[in-house]
């Protein structure tokens, strides 16, 4: 019942945001043609506004927009011309998505044991040591450590290719310097729930009851104590998803991440607007999931 | 024996905490010589020919034939490619990183307090429309806001400046925005912070007390609650720094950050990262800058978390 509502709060949401983003992307001076390559005389500029109805009053071009959204069309784009918004999505979104998951992937795959390990091993060495990495990740940004993972093993020993998406072998350098900011984050969230959840009672309960420690902390501790990774997960793979442009830029990689900063940097309105709209429509279904998820884990969690 | 009030005892337990006291340390050494190198160099180019050479070699704007050196002894952290001494320009970058870093944090501050304050105490309608306005600025991807937000203002900025003050002043426009523009995208999360505290706080017999005897809201929020989330809010600061700090670095690598030939860490290592090649790597460009980056990040974080660990009394 309450994720029927929440379905149904999502839709004007996302219209709100589409107004936001449609008004915004319209504040900056100048326009979509203003980079073009000679100063076309007038007529052809009014021509062109014409054609992609920008001579129209604001709140009609919105309507228009939202009539053609029923119809799943987010329009042309105005700087890729012979491209639609929906084109430029579908062949850019699978590539941004599959380095999306396999970031997230690995972030999870190092994060959760990194963040379990250091939590278990609270004061000992393991734990000044996890967390100290941990700690590193969170601080060398992506365009710091994609140059070096590329000078290291792509120029210096010639492991694994310097650029470009063609094979599995290129997933390997991109995959990592995405992913590595992230399982620092995950892994310091990981033990400060793990540290947290220990102090509850039925923690106690159990080791009275007899409970190997490992049964403890995998068995009981670990649901509740996923719950602030599971939360940060929401918003980490929108942003996974729709590509980083950082790290698409740097290794070349035909995603979404540029289209993002140059559709704004060009005034595209429709592909700014549609982007946005793409990213919110994750988030919000990702954050439905999220909830799903911490009714499942935690069995105390209640929606009216 | 008297016993110690809280606020000691946390003192106390800070400084056993030997990586925050070692970043502190760290921080103020970044910070000294951030302020003495310049004055190092003003002194040196006024003492006789040496001194002047000295200056020169240093100057971080100084474009030479020397390009692509590595790291030698008249340069030590190498040259770029244009022969500027990467030593200097990364020292002359710091001031410009922590500045960002810290202005910008402080304006998230006063925006996400006050927001979330007011949310919180006021609680009902005001609070749900409040912070219903958070959830949609946040499903906005933060990067399209700053663009339009540097893209419209920053003329117009440029233009007031240059006519209030003087075309000197104009340039520090770019760093101006970068202030308030960075600031405006991290409020967010402060703001959902200070509303947790407050509305926490809203019940406790203090609080209430005072409404007894009459205090208005405003006095309220003033002298009791707000000095009262100054603990969270003095945390979170010091994590939010960081955190602006490799915001400014991304958008510097975009391009958007700070210009050349003024430096920020983000922009010597875009600098850095444009010059790759298979041919000849230069490491330094990339490994310098970088390094500093990530000791600073990582001296701020471990600060921050050494205050945490030692005023919140929950997490132990």
């Amino acid at each position: 019942m309450y994720f029927l509502k929440r379905a149904a709060f999502s839709i004007p949401l996302l219209l709100m945001i589409s107004l936001l983003a449609f008004v915004l992307v319209r504040l900056v001076p100048g326009g979509p043609f203003d980079r073009e390559r000679a100063p076309a005389s007038p007529e052809i500029e009014r021509q062109i506004r014409a054609k992609y109805h920008l001579d129209e009053p604001k709140w009609k071009q919105y309507l228009r927009f939202l009539g053609d959204l029923a119809h799943g069309d987010l329009g042309p784009s105005l700087k890729y011309r012979n491209h639609t918004v929906n084109d430029i999505i579908a062949q850019a979104l699978p590539v941004s998505m599959t380095l999306g998951l396999l970031a997230f992937g690995f972030s999870m795959g190092v994060g959760l044991p990194l963040g379990f390990i250091t939590a278990a091993r609270r004061g000992r060495w393991e734990d000044y040591a996890g967390s100290f990495f941990a700690l590193l990740m969170v601080c060398v940004p992506g365009f710091v450590v994609a140059p070096l993972l590329v000078m290291l093993f792509a120029i210096k020993w010639r492991l694994l290719p310097v650029a470009l998406w063609a094979s599995p072998l290129h997933a390997i350098l991109p995959t990592i310097a995405l992913g590595l900011f992230f399982s620092g984050k995950i892994a310091r969230l990981l033990r400060e729930g793990m540290l947290n959840t220990m102090q509850a009672e039925f923690i106690t309960t159990a080791r009275a009851k007899g409970l190997s420690e490992n049964a403890v902390l995998l068995k009981h501790a670990l649901r509740l104590a996923v719950l602030p990774v599971v939360s940060y997960s929401g918003p980490l793979l929108a942003d996974l998803l729709t590509g980083s442009f950082v790290i698409e830029n740097l290794f070349q990689i035909p995603g979404l991440g540029a289209f993002f900063v140059n559709g704004s940097l060009n005034s595209d309105y429709t592909l700014v607007v549609g982007l946005v709209l793409l990213y919110a429509a994750l988030l919000i279904v990702l954050n439905l999931l999220v909830d799903l998820a911490y009714v499942l884990l935690d069995p105390r969690v209640e929606y009216e | 024996m008297e016993s110690l009030t809280p606020n000691q005892r946390a003192w106390q337990r800070f400084k056993r905490n030997r990586p925050a006291v070692i970043s502190v340390w760290f921080v103020a050494a970044l910070v000294f010589i951030i302020l003495a190198w310049p004055v190092c160099l003003k002194v040196a180019s006024a003492t006789g020919e040496n001194g002047a050479a000295f200056a020169q070699l240093h100057d971080p704007e100084r474009l030479s034939d020397a390009q692509f050196q590595p790291p030698n002894p008249q340069h030590w952290f190498g040259t770029d490619v244009h022969g500027r001494d990467l030593f200097s320009r990364v020292v002359y970058g710091a001031q410009v990183s922590l500045l960002v870093g810290i202005v910008g944090a402080g304006v998230s501050l006063v925006i996400g307090v006050l927001w979330g304050a007011i949310a919180g105490y006021a609680g009902g309608r005001v609070d749900s429309a409040m912070m219903r306005t958070v959830d949609v600025l946040y499903s906005l991807p933060s990067i399209i806001f700053v663009i339009v937000l540097i893209t419209t203002l920053e003329g117009t900025l440029k233009n007031w400046l240059a006519a209030v003050a003087s075309p000197g002043f104009a340039k520090l426009a770019r760093l101006l925005f970068l202030f308030v523009g960075l600031g405006a995208v991290s409020w967010l999360t402060m703001a959902r912070i200070v509303r947790g505290q407050v509305l926490s706080l809203r019940h406790q017999p203090f609080v209430e007390a005072s409404r007894a005897l009459g205090a208005g809201p405003m006095r309220i929020l003033a002298r009791h609650i707000i000095p009262n989330v100054f603990g969270v809010v003095i945390v979170y600061l010091t994590l939010t720094v960081p955190a602006i700090i490799l915001y400014e670095s991304f958008l510097s690598y975009l391009g958007l950050g700070i210009q050349p030939p003024m430096a920020s860490w983000g922009a010597l290592i875009a600098e850095g990262a444009e010059q790759m090649n298979p041919i000849r790597i230069y490491w330094w460009l990339i490994v310098f800058p970088g390094g500093v980056l990530v000791s600073t990040l990582l001296a701020l974080n471990f600060l921050g978390d050494g205050l945490r660990d030692a005023w919140d009394v929950r997490s132990n």
